[in-house]
């Protein structure tokens, strides 16, 4: 068995009845590997920068939905640019240009009015970025606010479920107030989550989260996502595979531009088809 | 050898000398200004001095009330024309236009108006303004002032937003907000301070400059009636009073000095003040 395995939630054998009730104290029960519907349709996307080469080169994939799927392969291998092309935020940086279908509940979200789309694909970056002027309350408001927004209880809930959603209500509940860069780096982090949250998101986009964060924080953020991938569906890019093992049920890997190979985490990580994904999960290269 | 070594420290020991010394004289220039004026223009100064109306030719006493005012007047008015226009494409530039053709010559065109004698600009207001209107008047010293201020709030105001991180933009945009409106409610608010001191101190420039408003507000013994009347301002009352043969007059010529370099000192020490707090919020 991989050593990466070690740490890893095992799903269940499909061949297997299981329960389907989450048991002991709010820990779920992982569903069966690949019954789960797609939620996003990716295929043949190709993206890249006017004057220079794709950086994805016809990616095709499946996203499911209420799981994490992790996204893993070497640093400019396109991780972050297919994320960034599933809510459109890549076509923000000037020359940027993407291609192909991407399809999100029957629409193609390559036709749809991005400002429209990010509502429904919310994302966190890769390091903390609350907004300089606004405290924890107006951080998390945001998203409503200026989307017009104006009841005030109905702000006021959306804020605080958003908190305990991000797990962060008990530790800022009594300093709503205060400016939201006040925090420490890990409770900017999942302010920031909070702050996509509140906006309801049926995805929910990580840009490798927790690489400005401690050992600590970072543990606090995987806890965390096991919790929202019951409600809403995680892609998460991550340069560290043993994280890609412990939250994730599906892994993407993506080398150079190209999806190399994707499929459950546990048999990808044990059992790779690819020469490439075994070299690189057992740390040969990247 | 250590003749050698002793030799370099000498030289050593004098650059530094040199370069220490010309530091102070840099500093100092300010201070005898201060100083001189303070001197020259205390004596002058008095409470009749800032409320009354200059007094007729031949006659002690009498005040600059009415330069006090126009000036007010003629800068409060370039800066609702100049800081607007100045901010706006400021928020162009840094915002929509970045490294485009309209941009690089928005940026070369504000740099060279930046560099214009301020003699010319006040020529190119009497000709847009005065010559049509056929009068002098606050209006057109409004105009040249805020054609003074518009390039260094343009210019000001694309510095702070280029400040304000990328990622502020990508988390605003990432939650499904237009892109006008992370500009106008998060952007901007982020670098409102930076901004607005730039703009305060682009007027205190204006307040100082004199040569534009020769054509154009032209300068009035009286209250000026109107927005489209001549009107008396500060700089210039102290350069007509300076020229003149009266010793009163050159009295009142540095008290006017000493009122308009504390206006200046202290717009500068309030944007100063007000600046500081947005290097450690933005970072």
């Amino acid at each position: 068995m991989n050593p990466l395995m070690m740490n890893a939630r095992q799903p269940e054998d499909p061949a297997v009845p299981r329960p389907t009730e989450p048991y002991g104290e709010g820990v779920p029960l992982a569903h069966a590997v690949g019954e789960r519907p797609v939620v996003m349709t990716i295929r043949n996307l190709r993206a890249g920068y006017a004057g220079g080469a794709s950086v994805l080169k016809g990616v095709a994939l499946d996203v499911r939905e209420r799981a994490v799927t992790a996204i893993i392969g070497p640093s400019g291998c396109g991780k972050s640019t297919l994320i960034r092309c599933l809510n459109r935020m890549h076509e923000a940086v000037p020359r940027a240009w993407c291609e192909g279908d991407i399809h999100l509940g029957g629409r193609n979200v390559l036709h749809l009015d991005p400002v429209v789309l990010r509502r429904e694909v919310g994302m966190v970056f890769q390091r903390p970025n609350p907004f300089p002027t606004m405290s924890v309350f107006e951080n998390v408001a945001a998203g409503l606010v200026l989307n017009g927004e104006r009841d005030r209880a109905k702000i006021a809930e959306t804020v605080e479920s958003s908190l305990r959603r991000a797990a962060l209500w008990d530790e800022v509940k009594d300093k709503l107030a205060s400016p939201g860069v006040g925090l420490s780096g890990g409770q900017q982090q999942r302010l920031c989550i909070a702050r996509a949250l509140a906006v309801r998101p049926r995805v929910l986009l990580m840009d490798e989260p927790c690489s400005a964060l401690d050992p600590l924080a970072t543990a606090r953020i995987e806890e965390l996502l096991v919790q929202l991938k019951e409600e809403l569906t995680v892609v998460i890019v991550t340069h560290n595979m043993q994280q890609a093992a412990r939250v994730s049920e599906y892994t993407v890997f993506m080398l150079m531009g190209e999806l190399v190979e994707s499929g459950p985490t546990q048999r990808l990580f044990t059992q790779p088809k690819d020469k490439r994904t075994e070299d690189y999960i057992t740390g040969r290269f990247g | 050898m250590t003749g050698g070594h002793a030799r370099r420290r000498r030289v050593n020991a004098l650059m530094f000398a040199l370069t220490a010394l010309c530091a102070a004289v840099s500093a100092g220039v300010l201070f005898a200004i201060l100083g001189y004026i303070a001197w020259k223009g205390a004596s002058s100064l008095s409470w009749a001095f800032l409320t009354r109306l200059p007094a007729p030719v031949g006659e002690t006493g009498g005040g600059i009330a009415n330069s006090i005012v126009g000036s007010a007047e003629v800068v409060g008015l370039a800066g609702l024309i100049g800081v607007p226009v100045g901010v706006l494409a400021g928020v162009y530039l840094s915002e929509f236009g970045g490294r485009g053709r309209l941009a690089f010559w928005v940026r070369y065109a504000a740099d060279t108006l930046n560099g214009v004698p301020s003699i010319v600009v006040g020529l190119f207001a009497y000709a847009l303004v005065v010559l049509p209107m056929r009068r002098f008047s606050a209006l057109s010293g409004a105009v040249a002032l805020a054609i003074i201020v518009v390039p260094i709030v343009l210019r000001n105001t694309e510095e702070f937003l280029r400040l304000v991180p990328g990622t502020i933009r990508e988390a605003a945009l990432a939650l499904g907000v237009p892109r006008w409106k992370v500009t106008l409610r998060v952007v901007l608010p982020t670098a409102r301070r930076g901004i607005l001191t730039g703009a305060l101190l682009a007027l205190a420039r204006a307040a100082g400059e004199t040569a534009p408003l020769i054509f154009t507000a032209f300068g009035n013994s009286f209250w000026g009636r109107s927005l489209l009347q001549p009107v008396a301002t500060l700089p210039l009352t102290l350069y007509n009073y300076a020229i003149s043969p009266y010793d009163d007059w050159h009295r009142q010529a540095w008290a006017a000095a000493l009122i308009l370099m504390l206006f200046v000192l202290a717009v500068n020490a309030a944007a100063r003040v007000w600046l500081k707090p947005v290097s450690g919020g933005a970072s």
